[in-house]
């Protein structure tokens, strides 16, 4: 008697699975408990047993299909028994295409998913491909030309509401580069996986390189209602705030001394690079209070703390968690709190208070291997600093040449606010931090 | 039950739905049962006060005549009851009232608002919903109102304005006033609640109300006396100290004016309210939808009635009192059916109201915008 | 200002316009000799005797009758109901004849009224007499209905009412007579159909009236305290008409919007709030609108059921959470 096999329930919300490879090909003969495939759930890969004896006489769903629960995917039988009935009661399988992924959230994913999981990251959208969101949502996000499929939705049964289009809209506003996680050294490192199921982070990994593509294709790819409104805003950021750009190159040799004795103290934690830049960051401002200001229309509005953003890049875009007061945070807070908030923006797990209201931003492309770029400044902010690659290089110390670890940092100012020489004077103060790290302890 | 009248032949004996002919003493000794002596001299009216009473007798008729024509034209639509058969009660308890008087009644309205001196161009239009009808189109015939005239409504529901009758005249004795509120009404409200509570309060604080039953004996197509546990509806009256009662002959308009100037004169003089019950018939039935005769009461009954017909009764007794010819009756006829054509001439021309005032009156001041705005698909 | 009752403040409002309008009469039972059963009336008939105090049989639906009749000519009468539960026997006059006086008159006659007494469930007083009338008030057109919630806004919404041209439906809270606030001094008149933002807030907004300000003034300090939600609370004031800009304007502020009412769910003001914010403010929600009412039940009698059935701020704090995606 011939026997179904079926992409089986194999999770209590899983909806459909995805196969990835028969173990058994057709023809073969199988017994009762005999893994024939192997599928993906939403949780897991899985083996699929064998229910019944006989040759796998039929594959109605090949490798890299993704199926219902329920569907027949093969059929076992006697090698002579007629199986046309259960054939033609078999639901035709998709072809091959990812399923209930719509157009809107595969577009503005930067890199294409080997195997149709392109929307596993993003927002589960139901099966109609309708987005769940709040009107308010709908509105703000229309307004901004933000796509709501491409937001988690932190609601009710996965609601986009407004919280989440505005920490969409907000991550798009700072600099134009991600940053890593707190932690995460100078020198590159992969980046970590967030889920063994998620798709290929758009945080390219530096090691290895990303694949080249296979071919160069001319093509026009319609960019992302993201990708859209982050240059809106950055266009009006660039129109409006009168930039300019002051670079230094900071030796970097103590600072990462410092980290490697601080942590040898601190087994329980570790101090990143990052965190020094923060907490330097930080400092200079406590003493540069005329940088952490802005520009307000007819005044200037001199904040009364430090409250740092930090730029991290996240699936289609970038967010800026704000690390609170931190001129008042010694290092290993400040370390605590960025990892916390870093990780959280990866999760899109900010509520709006966490990404809003920064008064200076640091943006760090050091793990890419960038050498020096410039950042594009977050209104109302008035500075940005983008931080290059600590890289060893020849340098002239006391008329010899000798090898130090060398990092470039260019400082964006807002000149509404920051004249030339303010802002030289706290890049300076920035600088002497770093170079002499027990400064900024104290 | 006993309810000897005249010579007048019993109809069914003396079960529920016999109802002889009322108003020459019901004779059952009961202390608040007086009936009206009519003497000959026309209560002294002037030769000119008793033609008009006839006019608005046959005003009264022919209007409703043209109503019944026009409804079953489809010109005129809803509940339309008419009044043919019951105008002496009307034209004799208006007529007597002065101006600043107040009249009230029910739905069965156009007659009273006619003799108390409203145009019948816009009597007719509101039947006809037009904007140039008592209450431009908006009432239509249940609720004819007419404030230059002190003609409070019109009113739907059973018993309802008979506190209103109560309210009114309590104002007027509040501002020390001497004017007095008439207020009509039909037999099937003696035994609805409001009744009872209205007459309570009139009585006790003394309040000018002059309570006109009309006893048409029946209420629709129920016979009073089916769901009345009273022997005649004027004993209702007895449970009220100070509250005067008489019954009177609803077909004679002399009887209904003697008893009712005298009910104004108390109201008036002493603030006592009175009870009168006039009984009467409607020729039609309780509405244009329902039929004359045939489930409830007999052709046989409504032909008895009618032979007594009040209008032709005193018009007999104008024409025999040398206070009208013949002649000049039929030319008064005809200057009414001509006024009354006239008016449906009227009706027929003034427009539909604006749906765009749709909400002009809801309230006095201006409709709340809050309320429209939930109407947009309009 | 002077600190006063609710009770006070009516029985100011009304000695007040009395002497400002001499067409103005109280008819009621127990308004006169036994100074009102909530004593709103007291002193009164001793000022003004016995035709502008009016004791009346226990015959709601014909002293509401009188006062329509005697404001068709010309009077202002105030008609008080002992309870809004006797109303129902009298529901006729306030819908058939107030209502509707001026629009079948073709606008002839007005009938400027105001029909009062105490609504709503006070202590142990079991399905009859526990009742909130509003519903039925505010769905006929004609009528305005008032329900304020403090001593300041029962004084300066009756003078309002009572100087008003229209029927008006004055509902105040049997539970409020006692309540102690400041009354401003003088001719003090609330306008009618404009609501009144009790807190202002910026996270959601609680749409009550009545005793059930209170009750989300009590919520929003618990939700600010515990949550670090801080809830507007606007008080309707007027449920006919209803300040639908004020609501809506608040909703748009804070993107959730929470409907608290004493009486039964079904058909209820609360309901036409929310439709009213779902058509003027509905892509300003970030939530679907929650709802506070009374349980669907008669109200029963013992002590613990009706604590049950009745709304309070903790059933209110946690309708706020669910709208705020807290719970």
């Amino acid at each position: 008697m011939a026997t179904k096999v079926v992409m089986a329930q194999l999770s209590p919300t899983m909806e459909e699975g995805k196969l990835l490879e028969w173990k058994v090909q057709e023809g073969d003969s199988v017994s009762q408990g005999d893994v024939v495939a192997e599928i993906e759930t939403d949780k897991a890969n899985m083996d699929v047993e064998a229910m019944g004896e006989g040759v796998l006489r039929k594959i109605l769903v090949q490798a890299g299909e993704t199926v219902p629960v329920g569907a027949l995917i093969g059929i076992i039988a006697a090698p002579d028994e007629s199986i046309d009935d259960l054939l033609a009661s078999a639901t035709p399988a998709t072809d091959g295409a990812p399923p209930a992924a719509p157009a809107e959230v595969a577009v503005g994913t930067e890199t294409p998913s080997p195997a149709g999981g392109a929307a596993t990251e993003v927002a589960q959208p139901p099966a109609d491909g309708r987005v769940k969101a709040s009107p308010v949502a709908r509105r703000i996000a229309a307004e901004s030309g933000i796509d709501l499929g491409a937001i988690t939705g932190s609601g009710p049964g996965g609601r986009v509401v407004k919280a989440d289009v505005e920490a969409a809209l907000a991550g798009s506003a700072p600099a134009p580069a991600p940053t890593p996680a707190a932690g995460a050294p100078a020198t590159p490192e992969p980046a970590t996986p967030i889920a063994p199921a998620a798709a290929p982070a758009t945080i390219p990994s530096a090691a290895p390189p990303p694949a080249p593509p296979a071919a160069l294709t001319a093509r026009v790819e319609e960019a992302s209602q993201m990708r859209k409104a982050i240059a809106r805003r950055l266009a009006e950021s660039i129109g409006p705030v009168p930039h300019f750009f002051l670079t230094t190159e900071i030796d970097m040799g103590r600072a990462l001394a410092l980290r490697g004795e601080l942590n040898q103290r601190w087994p329980d934690g570790k101090i990143g690079v990052n965190d020094l830049l923060l907490k330097a960051t930080a400092e200079a401002l406590s003493r540069h209070p005329e940088v952490n200001a802005s520009w307000g229309g007819d005044s200037i509005v001199y904040h009364g703390s430090v409250d740092l953003g930090i730029a991290v890049a996240i699936d289609g875009g970038l967010i800026t968690p704000v690390l609170r007061d931190a001129s008042r945070k010694g290092l290993r807070q400040i370390s605590l709190e960025a990892r916390a908030l870093i990780e959280r923006a990866r999760a899109r797990d900010l509520a709006p208070e966490e990404y809003q209201g920064s008064t200076f931003s640091v943006s760090n492309l050091g793990m890419y291997e960038i050498d020096q770029f410039t950042a594009i400044i977050n209104p109302p902010e008035s500075g940005i600093l983008a931080v290059g690659a600590t890289i060893e290089k020849p340098v002239v110390v006391d008329g010899e040449v000798v090898v130090r670890k060398r990092m470039r940092v260019t400082m964006s100012c807002d000149h509404r606010v920051v004249d030339g020489a303010t802002g030289a004077s706290f890049l300076g103060t920035f600088k002497a931090m770093l170079e002499n790290p027990l400064e900024m302890i104290l | 039950m006993s309810h000897e009248g005249d010579a007048e032949p019993k109809m069914h004996g003396d079960e529920p739905g016999d109802h002889p002919r009322p108003g020459r003493g019901t004779g059952n000794g009961r202390p608040v049962l007086e009936t009206v002596e009519v003497g000959t001299d026309f209560l002294g009216l002037s030769v000119k006060e008793s033609r008009e009473l006839l006019r608005l007798l046959i005003l009264s008729r022919r209007f409703e005549e043209k109503t019944a024509e026009a409804y079953q034209m489809g010109k005129i639509g809803g509940f339309c009851h008419l009044y043919i058969g019951q105008e002496a009660v009307a034209v004799g308890a208006i007529s007597p009232l002065r101006d600043d008087d107040y009249v009230i009644t029910a739905y069965r309205d156009h007659a009273q608002i006619l003799v108390r001196g409203a145009t019948p161009n816009a009597v007719m239009a509101e039947l006809y919903g037009r904007v140039d009808g008592t209450s431009g189109g908006l009432g239509g015939s249940m609720h004819l109102f007419d404030k230059a005239n002190n003609f409070l409504g019109g009113h739907g529901i059973v018993g309802s304005h008979l506190p209103l009758a109560v309210g009114v005249g309590y104002a007027i004795r509040y501002r020390e006033g001497d004017q007095v509120c008439l207020c009509f009404f039909g037999d099937s409200v003696v035994n609805i609640g409001s009744f009872h509570e209205a007459m309570n309060m009139a009585a006790r604080w003394q309040l000018p109300v002059v309570f006109l039953l009309e006893n048409n004996a029946y209420g629709m197509g129920t016979d009073i006396r089916r769901v009345a546990a009273a022997g005649e509806l004027i004993e209702r009256a007895c449970s009220y100290v100070g509250m005067e009662a008489i019954t009177v002959d609803g077909m004679d308009v002399l009887a209904v004016r003697q008893a009712t100037e005298e009910a104004i004169g108390r109201a008036r003089s002493e603030k006592l309210p009175t009870y009168i019950e006039a009984r009467c018939y409607r020729y039609m039935g309780h509405s244009m939808a329902d039929p004359s005769h045939g489930t409830y009461r007999t052709k046989e009954e409504l032909e008895l009635w009618q032979a007594d017909d009040p209008i032709l009764d005193f018009r007999r007794k104008m024409i025999d009192a040398g206070r009208i010819t013949a002649e000049e009756v039929t030319a008064m006829d005809r200057e009414i059916i001509e006024i009354v054509e006239a008016s449906a001439e009227f009706a027929e021309q003034s427009p539909f109201p604006d749906p765009a005032a749709i909400y002009e009156h809801v309230y006095s001041d201006e409709y709340p915008d809050d309320i429209a705005r939930r109407d947009r698909w309009r | 200002m002077a600190v006063i009752t609710y009770r006070e403040a009516l029985n100011q409002a009304l000695r007040e316009e009395m002497v400002r309008d001499d067409r103005v009469f109280i008819i009621g039972e127990e308004v006169g000799e036994y100074d009102g059963a909530y004593k709103v009336t007291k002193g009164l008939l001793d000022d003004f005797g016995e035709w502008r105090v009016r004791d009346a049989p226990i015959a709601e639906l014909g002293f509401a009758g009188l006062g329509v009749g005697a404001a068709m000519v010309g009077l202002r009468p105030v008609v008080e109901f002992m309870t809004w539960n006797f109303a129902l026997l009298a529901i006729d006059q306030v819908i058939n004849s107030a209502a509707k006086m001026h629009q079948m008159s073709g606008g002839a006659y007005n009938v400027p009224i105001v029909f009062r007494g105490p609504g709503g469930a006070a202590l142990q007083l079991a399905a009859q007499h526990s009742q909130v009338p509003d519903p039925w008030y505010a769905y006929a057109p004609g009528l305005k209905v008032c329900a304020p919630a403090t001593p300041a806004d029962a004084k300066g919404l009756l003078k309002s009412a009572i100087r008003d041209n229209d029927p008006i439906v004055f509902v105040e809270g049997e539970l409020l007579y006692n309540l102690k606030d400041e009354v401003p001094e003088g001719d003090h008149v609330t306008p009618i159909g404009v609501a009144e933002i009790k807190r202002p807030g910026s996270d959601v907004s609680i749409i009550a009236h009545s005793k059930m300000v209170h009750q989300s003034l009590t919520a929003a300090e618990k939700l600010a305290r515990e949550d670090g939600i801080e809830a507007e609370v606007v008080d309707l004031r007027t449920l006919r008409p209803l300040d639908v800009d004020t609501v809506v304007a608040s909703v748009r502020r804070t993107n959730r919007a929470v409907v608290v009412e004493e009486g039964w769910p079904m058909c209820n003001v609360g309901a036409q709030v929310v439709d009213d914010i779902q058509r003027d403010a509905f892509d300003d929600l970030d939530a679907p609108i929650a709802r506070v009412s009374g349980l669907d039940v008669p109200m029963p009698y013992a002590r613990n059921l009706e604590k049950v059935v009745f709304p309070n701020a903790d059933h209110i704090v946690k309708a706020v959470r669910h709208a705020c995606y807290r719970d």
